[in-house]
């Protein structure tokens, strides 16, 4: 038997780790008590089992035809922007406060991605002009229009 | 006509000013490329918080209308569907643009978009209450089958794989008992306390739209931007309309395929765009003109992809199953202001549901006329760059899902919910199921627990769920559309060898 190729190992972990999720949910479902309360879950538990190990077995045998899986380029190119967002959603947010937060998530990824070269002064202003519009238009929707008080934290 | 009695509601000057921003917002996030309808509509729900209901739903309604047919522009100018309900727009209307006639062809466009989406409303208008009335004989086990139903025909109907697609509705149904139960109080599947009060359906809708839309971005890398817009040349807005009144045929094949299709919960305005241009090519004497920029294209994907909006509300107003995603969406809209349709909307709130529906039928008229002027300014704004169109939805998602309850642990829910999204999109599962899944989870599992009450106490629980013509029917239904998205996937499947998938 040869090695599978990327994609197919990529679906057969993929299925596998959602057939995992699927067998430990009914898992739960069938052992907690009230037995009532659970009835629906189990219902929808066992079908989910079902079908996540029918997913898994076709991957295994290499049928899966639907999805392309994700290529190492792709995930060098998204990488630093979803370590950005993460950074930003878990801890950045709560702990600097949401503005202060969100302008540097905002500039970080705009600095990230901006194919303009990084070595002239005005591309840089312009990312700086940038954060400031979308700090202002944020702050105006969010704090003034819609009053919603975000956490203020270490900064604002 | 008890329709006509709540239009002085829509051009009150606060209903009528949300129906404008509404609607010139929603052209342009249309025009914008990765903003689809239902990311759009998603992220503006935060907005409507402290509105009162109807106002909310206008401004939901207006952009929902205007983002379809926005999606033209940039279809039409830079050959990317806004939405993928203009991917046939793109086949002729590129080219027209390409041959300097983009003027013309946004014109026919909007105007083809305001004749199927006025049609498309007054279907909505009077089909809806005689559902209605007809919906009041269902009882918890045919609401618990219709519930199913709309989950397995969007699963089926709506993804590349049947499976992927019934499983993704799975994980949202699984997904939607997190929390306390309602009737015992009990404690299910709480891994974490911010799953405390279960997945609060806006933030999971801002999660699953917005955040993949993000990180395929991301995945786009740092690339110059390289799309360029075809300049607008002017062209009469006269003798568009004539133009359009010459050619009935294709804008009748469009209206009507866009309207049946839209009735049919899980196929949207992708399939009846495509469905409607390809019909109108079989019956055309002109149908080699068809792909080098032939008016009729566009005429009869437009008309279908906005025709398609109203009749796609019938089933959400009427029996509370949403038909498609952004249906979905306007239901988590509804509830958060307490609302709940189905057979008693119209008996309870006829001033939300008609206002809602006249400012629909108002809010096509507005898009044709801000449509022909804005269209040009919509594709400048289409230009902006997909990584700063990131950073700007990752804000709004994140200041979106926080504004729900005041909650970190909603943003949390949504940033869960968006980054398992993406990666189960790039293994073939798909969000609308999903979205389906957890939005009529509690609607299918409070009329289960109610109909095995009632077969407990009267025929079994065998005959109460499986008896009956109403059950049969619905059955028979869902396994149909099963069957019929199987004997698809292995037709196509047929000529696509594994050697083509695996590289």
């Amino acid at each position: 038997m040869s090695t599978p190729s990327l994609p197919r190992l990529q679906h057969i972990c993929a299925s596998g780790a959602i057939a995992a999720i699927g067998i430990w949910i009914t898992w739960l479902s069938y052992t907690q008590e009230p037995a009532d309360a659970f009835l629906f879950p189990r219902l929808i538990s066992t079908v989910f089992v079902v079908l996540a190990l029918w997913t898994f077995g076709k991957a295994l045998l290499g049928w899966t035809k639907v999805g392309n899986g994700l290529s190492t380029v792709a995930l060098r190119r998204l990488a630093p922007g979803l370590l950005v967002a993460l950074v930003y959603l878990f801890w950045g947010a709560e702990t600097l406060g949401f503005y202060t937060a969100g302008a540097i998530a905002f500039f970080l990824l705009l600095t990230l991605y901006d194919p303009a070269p990084h070595n002239e002064a005005k591309t840089w202003i312009k990312r700086a002009v940038m954060t400031a519009v979308y700090v202002a238009v944020m702050y105006a929707l969010f704090a003034m229009l819609l009053k919603i008080y975000t956490p203020r934290e270490i900064f604002f | 006509m008890e329709f006509l009695n709540y239009f002085g509601a829509v051009f009150e000057p606060v209903a009528f000013g949300l129906l404008l921003i509404g609607t010139i917002g929603g052209l342009i996030l249309g025009a914008t490329p990765g903003l689809s309808p239902t990311m759009a509509v998603a992220l503006l729900i935060p907005f409507t918080f402290h509105l009162a209901p109807v106002q909310g739903l206008i401004l939901l309604g207006a952009a929902y209308t205007s983002t379809v047919a926005g999606g033209a522009v940039s279809a039409i100018l830079l050959k990317i569907p806004g939405a993928p309900a203009n991917i046939a727009t793109t086949l002729d209307g590129h080219t027209m643009a390409q041959k300097g006639e983009g003027a013309r062809a946004l014109q026919l466009s909007f105007l083809a978009s305001a004749v199927g989406g006025v049609i498309g409303v007054l279907l909505l208008i009077f089909l809806t209450p005689y559902l209605a009335q007809w919906a009041l004989a269902f009882g918890p086990s045919h609401l618990f089958w219709l519930a199913i139903l709309g989950v397995t025909v969007i699963g089926s109907l709506d993804s590349a794989s049947v499976v992927k697609g019934l499983l993704s509705g799975c994980i949202g149904l699984w997904l939607a008992t997190i929390g306390f139960d309602d009737i015992m109080g009990a404690q299910r599947f709480i891994f974490h306390p911010a799953l405390g009060g279960g997945i609060n359906i806006i933030a999971a809708l801002i999660g699953l739209f917005a955040i993949p839309q993000v990180i395929t971005m991301f995945a786009k890398g740092r690339r110059p931007d390289e799309t360029e817009v075809i300049a607008v040349q002017k062209h009469s807005i006269m003798a568009a309309v004539r133009e359009i009144i010459r050619r009935p045929r294709a804008l009748s094949i469009g209206t009507i395929t866009g309207a049946i299709i839209g009735l049919i919960p899980g196929v949207g305005g992708q399939i009846a765009g495509l469905v409607a241009y390809d019909q109108a090519k079989k019956f055309s004497p002109e149908r080699a003109k068809f792909g080098k920029g032939h008016s009729e294209g566009v005429i009869a994907a437009e008309s279908a992809n906005n025709a398609m909006v109203g009749p796609s509300l019938v089933p959400l107003l009427t029996l509370s199953i949403p038909g498609s995603p952004t249906a979905a969406v306007l239901l988590g809209g509804l509830l958060i202001h307490g609302i709940f349709p189905g057979t008693d909307l119209f008996d309870n709130h006829p001033d939300v549901a008609w206002t809602f529906i006249n400012s629909m039928l108002i809010g096509q008229v507005l898009m044709c006329i801000f449509g022909l002027y804005v269209a040009s300014l919509a594709a400048r704004v289409a230009q902006v760059p997909q990584y700063v169109m990131a950073a700007i939805v990752l804000g709004l998602a994140v200041f979106g899902s926080y504004s729900i309850q005041s909650s970190m642990g909603d943003v949390y829910v949504m940033a869960a919910l968006g980054i398992m999204m993406y990666f189960l999109e790039r293994f073939g599962f798909s969000a609308a199921p999903l979205v389906l899944g957890l939005i009529l989870g509690p609607i299918a599992e409070a009329n289960f627990i109610q109909g095995s009450m009632i077969a407990e106490a009267t025929t079994g629980m065998g005959s109460y769920f499986f008896g009956g013509t109403m059950n049969i029917a619905l059955i028979a239904i869902v396994i149909a559309s099963i069957a019929y998205s199987v004997w698809m996937e292995l037709r196509s499947r047929r000529y696509i060898s594994k050697e083509e998938i695996y590289g």
